[in-house]
């Protein structure tokens, strides 16, 4: 089996973020990058597909040259090979623009299975996948947490709300959003680091985008606060007395 | 092109009570703008939804009927409603931001080279539509580039229209009969299932004392625990401590966990990502405990303390403790 996870790079989950100075995005300076977590967990599926059934895992990345180093890890995690498309005006495109580049690298691998996480950590509009497979005409599923391949295609088990699930049977060439927490992630190994060397990265231009975005991000700024939050403050042993006041007086459950 | 147009979510002849929210959005909306609003069901004999939906004050309710749809398959979905789309040309789309919804309607969106901008919190005027970013850290001004070609897609976030708040009236019923293949459908469905009877029930618990991410090793969830005991509260987490198999799966709350409204939430490391907080805001009194002074879930607490844990939740445990004796 032919598995293409395309995956993006986000800032890592505990970076300070701050709005950027035209506040229409947020400061990129001094920011760290990490693989989008639903990503990696797309990624860890691939690697176990492929160790169960064969095969090659093939990682697509579109963004600017900094991208290449989560494509580096998931090299050194296990995957065969990557592909980085070189965008740099990812931020003015939509995501249908974002898709479409992604689309173009995969028609030319022709996988039998696209894997990408449910969402992406930064954005979190959760469509890219679906998108992606409506561009190929390929039935796709998502917030998938198990996959299996059957005689006739795969079998996945998908995430329903309230904590309920349903099997599903997909013919391939299919695509599946990945929920969080189907697998446990593995580590790159120090072997891993060394073979993803010789690994080959290729690396192609992006497209120019095909059309104006559809939607358009006005204006990033910090939430207006739901709640007038009463912070409490003071050495650990001070704030815990004053909890005990308000838990006794005001939310009255002691 | 012309008025809002809703997308109802029904299983099995019973609503997702998302949709009525849905439906609140899409009247507000379709005030702002001097439109009309319509709203449609998707399913196989659906007149029992399709009558009740018709007393509300909508202009149309469009009942999109086929053996096929039944049960739900994005093919089917996204077939009928492009159909559907087509023949009424709204200006605007909205849907409930159900799981379901984020499985077909980027690709409907898509079959119209539009975006859908999805897990809308907020309506201004413009329209301009709020949704959040960066886990809930930031939030953002969203608008529709206005080709006046194709209809604007957007998918409304729980809680953030109120379902008592849809306007009644009468509206007339209009049976809309898509055309429909079973080889159009690719994909097979099985039964809905739960892995295994819950044994807990957080949604009636009147105290809970939650974990998140902050607590960084299964080992230190004792500590939390401990917490739990002194208050006599019910231990619970946020989805990434379930999916390490720190706590079982029954503990969380969130959107794919339980619902809960506590007389009390307390939430420890927890960040507050949009997924937790739609599972929580019930609550009639929340506390943070979290190291970053700007992580969401203080936007929802009553109290906040911005701090390491591990020193805070001991000498908490520990005043509970003398508190209570």
């Amino acid at each position: 089996m032919k598995i293409l996870v395309a995956i993006k790079q986000v800032p890592e989950r505990d970076a300070q973020i701050s709005v950027s100075p035209d506040g229409k995005w947020i400061d990129e300076e001094d920011l760290t990058y990490t693989i989008n977590e639903p990503d990696a967990y797309a990624l860890e599926e691939a690697l176990q597909l492929k160790e169960k059934n064969g095969g090659e895992v093939v990682v697509l990345c579109a963004g600017p040259e900094r991208v290449t180093s989560t494509l580096r890890e998931a090299l050194a995690k296990g995957a065969d090979r990557a592909i980085h498309i070189e965008a740099d005006d990812l931020a003015e495109r939509d995501t249908l623009s974002i898709a479409q580049l992604l689309a173009d690298a995969a028609r030319d691998e022709a996988p039998d299975l696209i894997l990408t996480g449910l969402q992406s950590d930064d954005l979190g509009l959760g469509q890219t996948g679906v998108v992606l497979a409506e561009l190929l005409r390929i039935p796709h599923a998502t917030i998938i947490m198990q996959v299996e391949a059957t005689s006739s295609g795969i079998k996945v088990k998908r995430e329903l709300e309230d904590g309920w699930f349903q099997h599903m049977e997909i013919p391939l060439p299919a695509l599946l959003t990945i929920q969080s927490g189907g697998n446990k992630l593995r580590y790159a190994t120090l072997m891993g680091i060394k073979k993803a060397k010789t690994k080959e990265t290729r690396t192609i231009p992006a497209a120019p985008a095909a059309a104006a975005p559809t939607i358009t991000l006005e204006r990033v700024y910090l939430p207006e606060k739901q709640k007038k939050t009463e912070m409490l403050t003071g050495s650990p042993a001070e704030i815990a007395v004053k909890l005990v006041e308000k838990l006794k007086f005001e939310v009255r459950v002691i | 092109m012309s008025g809002v147009l809703v997308i109802m979510e029904q299983h099995a002849g019973q609503w997702n009570k998302m949709s009525f929210e849905a439906l609140a959005a899409g009247q507000t909306l379709a005030k702002s703008l001097q439109l009309n609003c319509s709203a449609a069901v998707l399913g196989n004999s659906t007149e029992l939804l399709a009558k009740e939906l018709a007393s509300n004050k909508l202009t149309n309710v469009y009942v999109v009927d086929h053996a096929l749809l039944e049960n739900y398959s994005a093919d089917g979905y996204v077939t009928a409603l492009e159909q559907l789309l087509k023949q009424t040309s709204p200006a605007y789309v909205v849907f409930p931001h159900t799981y379901q919804v984020r499985d077909f309607a980027p690709a409907l969106a898509t079959r119209f080279h539009q975006v859908l901008i999805s897990d809308v919190i907020a309506l201004h005027e413009g329209p301009t539509f709020v949704r959040q970013l960066m886990q809930g850290k930031m939030n953002a001004d969203y608008s529709p580039a206005t080709s006046g070609t194709a209809p604007c897609f957007v998918s409304v976030q729980a809680g953030t229209f109120r379902a008592d708040t849809v306007e009644l009236g009468s509206a007339p019923i209009e049976t809309f009969a898509p055309t429909l293949e079973p080889g159009q459908i690719r994909t097979t469905s099985g039964e809905r299932f739960r892995e295994s009877a819950q044994t807990v029930d957080l949604s009636a618990a009147p105290l809970i004392v939650s974990v998140g991410r902050g607590i960084g090793e299964q080992d230190n969830i004792g500590l939390v625990q401990e917490l739990a005991s002194a208050l006599g509260a019910e231990l619970a987490a946020s989805r990434p401590i379930c999916d390490n198999g720190w706590l079982p799966m029954e503990r969380q709350v969130g959107s794919s966990g339980q619902t809960v409204s506590p007389k009390l939430y307390l939430a420890v490391g927890i960040s507050g990502a949009i997924q937790h907080l739609v599972g929580m805001k019930g609550s009639k009194a929340v506390i943070a405990i979290n190291k970053d002074e700007n992580a969401p879930i203080f936007e929802v607490a009553d109290y906040g303390i911005v701090g390491d844990l591990f020193e805070i939740v001991p000498a908490l445990t520990k005043a509970i403790q003398a508190a209570k004796a």
